[in-house]
């Protein structure tokens, strides 16, 4: 039953600021700021107590305006980052018993190898562009340990096929591929180790229609078929509809609210979160 | 009779924040749901029927009142506080909502869609499948459109797609917002058959429709909704109590 459950990921008071802050800014609870950003030492508050559950097999959205944290909250999630304060526990690591940002460089390496999975908003992030498609997949398994060429070809292959990228077109570099491919060779490499966490950060963002349903279609087969827990960030709201039983509404670095996706959409209660609604809708 | 779903002193406002203005969507609504009972919903435009089926399922928020539900899985659940992850499992096994619009998925076809629905709530692949093909002959859906995507269907095909996907999971309580409002007659006929069929198997519905007298014979009881509030009626037994009432 549902309420015995753990979460797969437990994303606990994140914090993450740019600068060293000072007294006008420095205590949560009486902190002055022009939305993120203390006008008196210019410190930005990307990510202000940040918490919320990802359970197994689930999708759960995350909308707000640009500039709003999102992709800060994924970036210290998977490490690229060092998050300024907070906790972070994942069931498949010592099952849940570790604060993942108290872990050691060489720790936090094998989590991001071998436990999770990312797609970058800009694929320049996520991709070696001058890399083969497959090569880019292969240098993710050898991170993950793999060393048997044979079966890192055939896996690459399996995996670009699932995300439809023509088998005579996996030998070229993804500088010469579309943005829709390569937020699809972006999928097929962040799933090379069967991570039980995904990280998707705009992975639709910029795609025509039809490229977009296809990639759509893939992330909804990946949560059914493989159980894949995944953190969906998304400035679309169909998108988001149509992926995430849950979603979260993110405002200067803080989440506003929290429910399920129809009721977000359908009866926000938050005057920010109405008129985001309405300006996306 | 066991009671399914008792409503006490539900209200929903709706705070419109640009334009500065409150809406009284439903007040002190109060509903009793008996086990295999078929409630009908009535009321003029506007006057919260849609509201107060969209606070039972958590599309909407209610502020105030409780909607206790017998959950087969958890017992006694309000569902106007229950946690979100809760209001989910319920979607998936216990509680089905079919409207007047299909929300669909691009590149699942229609047998896709209708199987889907069973999978997620555990069932066998094999079994699904038989399942989801009984339910579409059912409906007469087109073997050809069987295999193709819904974006392209009729709108009539597409809100029987939508009532097979709702009724093929046999929910314990199925929420029906005017569902047949634009389907001609002879696919009327077909959704009534199934209520009927339903009913048999022990799902209790509470549907609004603005033609109830087409599901005569059906429907257990009615509530009559005005500008948010109910007003209890059309049965024998109300009609009695209301006489009742009024003796001084
Ligand atoms: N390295 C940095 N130094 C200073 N400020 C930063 C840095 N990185 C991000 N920020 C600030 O943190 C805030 C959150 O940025 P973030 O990229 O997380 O937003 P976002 O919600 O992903 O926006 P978008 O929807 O545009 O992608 C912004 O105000 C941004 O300017
Ligand atoms: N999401 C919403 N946001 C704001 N106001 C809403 C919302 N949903 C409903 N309302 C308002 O609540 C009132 C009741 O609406 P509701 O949809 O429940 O009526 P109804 O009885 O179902 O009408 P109809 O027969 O036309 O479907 C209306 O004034 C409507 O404008
Ligand atoms: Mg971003
Ligand atoms: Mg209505
Ligand atoms: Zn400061």
């Amino acid at each position: 039953m549902i309420q015995s459950e753990q979460p797969m990921i437990s994303v606990q008071h994140l914090n993450k600021q740019f600068g060293p802050g000072c007294p006008q800014c420095m205590n949560p609870g009486s902190r002055k700021l022009y939305k993120n950003f203390c006008t008196v030492c210019h410190t930005v508050y990307s990510c202000q107590d940040v918490s919320f559950d990802l359970y197994p097999g689930e999708i759960i959205g995350v909308v707000g305006e640009s500039g709003s944290g999102k992709s800060t909250m994924m970036r210290c999630l998977y490490f690229d980052q060092e998050a300024t304060s907070g906790e972070v526990y994942l069931q498949a690591y010592k099952d849940g018993s570790r604060n993942l940002f108290a872990e050691s460089t060489q720790q936090k390496r094998y989590i991001r190898n071998h436990l999770m999975g990312k797609v970058y908003q800009n694929p320049m992030l996520g991709l070696r562009m001058d890399f083969t498609s497959i090569g880019n997949i292969a240098e993710k398994m050898i991170a993950a340990g793999s060393r048997r060429v044979s079966e890192m070809e055939t896996r690459g292959m399996e995996l670009l096929e699932k995300v439809h990228i023509p088998i005579h077109r996996i030998k070229e570099a993804p500088k010469h591929f579309s943005g829709g491919m390569q937020q699809r060779v972006q999928i097929a490499k962040a799933l090379s180790n069967r991570p039980p966490v995904l990280l998707l950060d705009e992975v639709t963002t910029g795609l025509d229609l039809s490229v977009q349903a296809s990639v759509l279609d893939l992330i909804k087969a990946l949560q059914r078929e493989l159980g894949i827990s995944i953190v969906l960030v998304s400035h679309d709201l169909g998108v988001v509809r149509m992926l995430a039983d849950r979603t979260l509404v993110m405002l200067d670095g803080r989440v506003v609210e929290e429910g399920l996706t129809d009721q977000i959409l359908e009866d926000p209660q938050e005057a920010y979160t109405q008129q985001l609604v309405h300006s996306l809708l | 009779m066991n009671s399914l779903l008792t409503i006490e002193h539900l209200s929903k406002t709706f705070t419109l924040y640009n334009l500065d203005q409150q809406i009284e969507a439903a007040a002190d609504v109060s509903l009793h749901v008996n086990e295999g009972e078929f409630i009908g919903i009535t009321g003029k435009s506007g006057s919260g029927k849609s509201t107060v089926l969209r606070c039972i399922y958590r599309t909407y928020l209610p502020q105030k009142g409780t909607i206790r539900y017998q959950s087969a899985a958890y017992g006694e659940v309000d569902l106007a506080s229950a946690p979100d992850r809760v209001m989910i499992d319920l979607r998936k096994r216990e509680i089905g909502y079919v409207s007047q619009f299909l929300n669909v998925m691009p590149r699942t076809t229609a047998r896709e869609l209708v199987t889907q629905a069973l999978l997620e709530m555990g069932k066998d692949p094999q079994q699904a499948a038989g399942e989801t093909e009984r339910m579409l002959d059912h409906f007469e859906l087109d073997s050809k459109l069987r295999d193709s995507y819904p974006a392209t269907f009729s709108g009539g095909e597409k809100l029987r797609l939508n009532i097979a996907r709702a009724m093929v999971k046999r929910p314990r309580l199925l929420l029906l917002d005017e569902p047949t409002a634009s389907l001609d007659h002879a696919s009327k006929v077909k959704v009534k058959t199934l209520i009927e069929q339903l009913m048999h198997e022990g799902t209790t519905m509470l549907g609004i429709f603005h033609d109830l007298e087409f599901m005569e014979g059906l429907c257990s009881r009615q509530y009559h909704m005005q500008d948010g509030r109910f007003h209890e009626g059309g049965t024998p037994e109300a009609a009695g109590r209301f006489l009742r009432d009024q003796k001084v």
